[in-house]
């Protein structure tokens, strides 16, 4: 009762219905190429149209290759699926960011980035990352096409109430801690089904530390702990991150705006379904050893003797083993997770002055052209290419492996994505997630490296 | 696919792991079709635990023991986490599950699953427990579910259990309907709902 969850919640209800559904009202639907087809297509064959066209953002993201986007996709099957969003968007009177539009990008990356986030605000799409949102202090999570097919027409979807949780971080997050080691952390210590049931609120002073891109770092990964979603409430931080952004709110329009935002705090007396509290200065650089997030550890640490054996197996590792040194062969820096600017300008500090070692593949993707255009502003792609590393075109690449970024059977990848799922970057590939500075560690020495070792003062 | 749902008789398929994935339910290279195929999906269903790369089958696998068929998936806890992709619970459909059981699942995969008519059955890790246990003894063990009553009974030992299932969704899943044909039936609460909030800001 009165947590912030409950307040934006609240002001979406069109109805109950018995049984405890609410029917919802969606403030923003983004669609991507891959989850959208068939519920276009459902409109289609019930020829009815969009109910509220200005609501919704498409973009493809999820297909598109990284190198040569200038040029026509070349696997047909990506291809067909990234015309017919354009197809559709067009048919139902949507809002298209094409591939080389300055405006697109990841979804999660792009929507915040436009100002198309906003504080308040119900956020869907059809994807579980949609959870990264919440950072902006709204109600964001993932659906299924058939509730993306709800939105489209009606603007609404039908949910249960999930219960809340408040996630409290206190304290001062160490030298070369970034906001995915402490999600990494999170989902060590509460498991990957820990807060499933729940829409979480982070709070505490470490999460009130994090800049926005960390915030929304942390809230992408609220679903990897089972979480509907993640949210921060918001602030100063969050009113200068989206002041001025094109799809904003400007002039008095603005200031109102700002005035709601601000009522956007849980009370002192809130009551959450469930609380737990952590300790920022407990937490250290975390990787995974094993093939889901949950499977955590320090960087310092070994593997635990009562990891799961098929994972470990099929990661090729075992029990008491260290990360330390572990050999890598590929490093992927991008995703919705950590593909923002100041991922890139944590990868670069690293790397400045060193190479890439020899036998490491390297995949630096933007997660917007935004971004990309940032890294650029900042002579951050030179110092990148000084070290042997190459800026790639946005798109969700290695994150999911749809395009041709696929790590290779039993290869070993330091990834900033947000899952190491069995095949999840390739078929038999083996996935350690750790936050960019962790990665670029691994880049320049070619084997799990603690970052606080190579970290430079600026 | 749209169904009714009824009472359900069937022998179970068990696959006794926890935290199984959308991306072993199907893998992301599948979900390039735009349309929805549950048939292709189906032929794909855990497709890198079920096929060799060279696309033999993999022995072991239970979807692959002749010794186990049936409409009913049973699994162990947090089945579905991961990714949003609804192509799970078609390619769930498309091979013919028509009832997964499991201790719990995953928050959008149990959505996906009650939009595509196939039914989460969510009980007691005792009961699945217990239910594995009776497959394991005889594999052409039978279980009842019964929509109507919510409850599952493994037909072997008799035991049953309860299972959570809210009035409005159990109405759609028995008579074969979905969620836009009842918000569009009142798009006018949509509209006073739109007229309202604008008008009071």
């Amino acid at each position: 009762m009165n947590t912030i969850f409950d307040k934006i919640w609240d002001a979406h209800v069109v109805r109950e219905l018995e049984g405890g559904e609410s029917q919802l009202y969606i403030d923003r639907l983004y669609c991507h190429e891959v989850t959208s087809p068939q519920a276009f297509e459902g409109l289609r064959s019930r020829g009815i149209g969009c109910l509220r066209p200005s609501r919704v953002f498409c973009m493809p993201d999820h297909n598109i290759p990284t190198m040569g986007q200038d040029r026509p996709i070349a696997d047909p099957v990506s291809r067909a699926q990234v015309e017919a969003l354009e197809r559709n968007a067009g048919e139902f009177g949507l809002e298209y960011f094409g591939i080389k539009d300055a405006r697109s990008g990841i979804v999660h990356v792009a929507g915040p980035e436009q100002g198309l986030s906003l504080p308040g605000m119900t956020i869907v799409c059809g994807d579980s990352h949609t959870s990264t949102h919440g950072a902006v202090g709204s109600i964001a999570f993932g659906i299924g096409t058939s509730e993306v097919e709800m939105v489209l027409a009606s603007q609404c979807l039908l949910q249960q109430k999930p219960r809340t949780m408040r996630i409290r971080i206190d304290g001062k997050l160490g030298r070369a801690v970034t906001a995915k080691d402490l999600a990494l952390y999170l989902m060590m210590r509460l498991t990957t089904s820990g807060a499933t049931g729940y829409f979480v609120e982070y709070a505490g002073s470490a999460v009130e530390s994090l800049s926005m891109e960390g915030r929304l770092t942390l809230c992408n990964l609220s679903i990897e702990m089972g979480a509907r979603g993640g949210m921060v409430a918001p602030d100063e931080k969050t009113f200068s991150y989206l002041k001025g952004r094109p799809y904003a709110p400007k002039g008095e329009e603005w200031d109102r705006a700002v005035a709601y935002w601000r009522t956007l705090r849980s009370g002192d007396d809130a009551v959450f379904d469930r609380e737990v509290s952590f300790d920022a200065s407990d937490i250290v650089p975390m990787v995974t050893y094993g093939t889901n997030p949950g499977m955590g550890v320090g960087i310092d640490g070994v593997i635990p003797d009562d990891a799961p054996a098929a994972a470990l197996e099929y990661m090729g590792f075992s029990p008491g083993e260290r990360m330390l040194g572990k050999k890598v062969d590929y490093v992927f820096l991008g995703a919705c997770t950590n593909g923002r600017i100041e991922d890139f300008r944590a990868f670069a500090s690293i790397v400045r002055g060193r190479h890439k070692a020899a036998g490491i593949t390297a995949w630096l993707v933007p997660g917007s052209w935004q971004v990309r255009a940032q890294v650029e502003r900042e002579g951050l792609d030179r110092v990148l290419r000084d070290a042997g590393f190459e800026l790639r075109e946005p798109g969700c690449s290695a994150c999911l492996a749809m395009n041709e970024d696929k790590v290779p059977a039993g290869k070993y990848a330091v990834s900033t994505s947000n899952r190491n799922f069995e095949g999840r970057q390739g078929r038999l590939s083996r996935t350690i997630l750790a936050s960019p500075l962790t990665a670029a560690a691994a880049a320049v020495t070619g084997v799990l490296t603690d970052p606080r070792d190579l970290l430079q003062e600026e | 696919m749209k169904r009714r749902f009824d009472i359900i008789e069937s022998c179970c398929v068990p696959l006794r792991i926890d935290n199984i994935d959308t991306d072993q339910i199907i893998p992301a290279r599948f979900l390039k079709a735009t349309t929805r195929d549950e048939g292709f999906f189906g032929e794909n269903l855990f497709r890198d635990w079920r096929y060799n790369a060279d696309g033999t089958l993999r022995e072991g696998f239970v979807l692959n023991d002749p010794l186990y068929s049936g409409c009913v998936l049973v699994a162990g806890k947090n089945f579905g986490c991961g990714s949003s992709r609804e192509h799970a619970a078609w390619a769930l459909s498309g091979y013919g599950f028509r009832v997964v059981i499991a201790p719990s699942f995953a928050d959008i995969h149990r959505n996906n699953e009650l939009n595509s008519f196939v039914l989460p059955v969510e009980v007691s890790g005792e009961f699945v427990e217990s239910l594995f246990d009776s497959i394991r003894k005889d594999p052409a063990t039978r279980v009842r579910v019964d929509i109507s009553a919510q409850t599952v009974t493994d037909l072997s030992d008799g035991r049953t259990e309860s299972f959570p299932l809210n009035a409005y969704k159990k109405y759609c899943l028995m008579n074969g309907l979905d969620d836009i044909d009842f918000l569009l039936e009142r798009k006018d609460l949509i509209e006073k709902y739109e007229n309202e909030r604008w008008n009071s800001r």
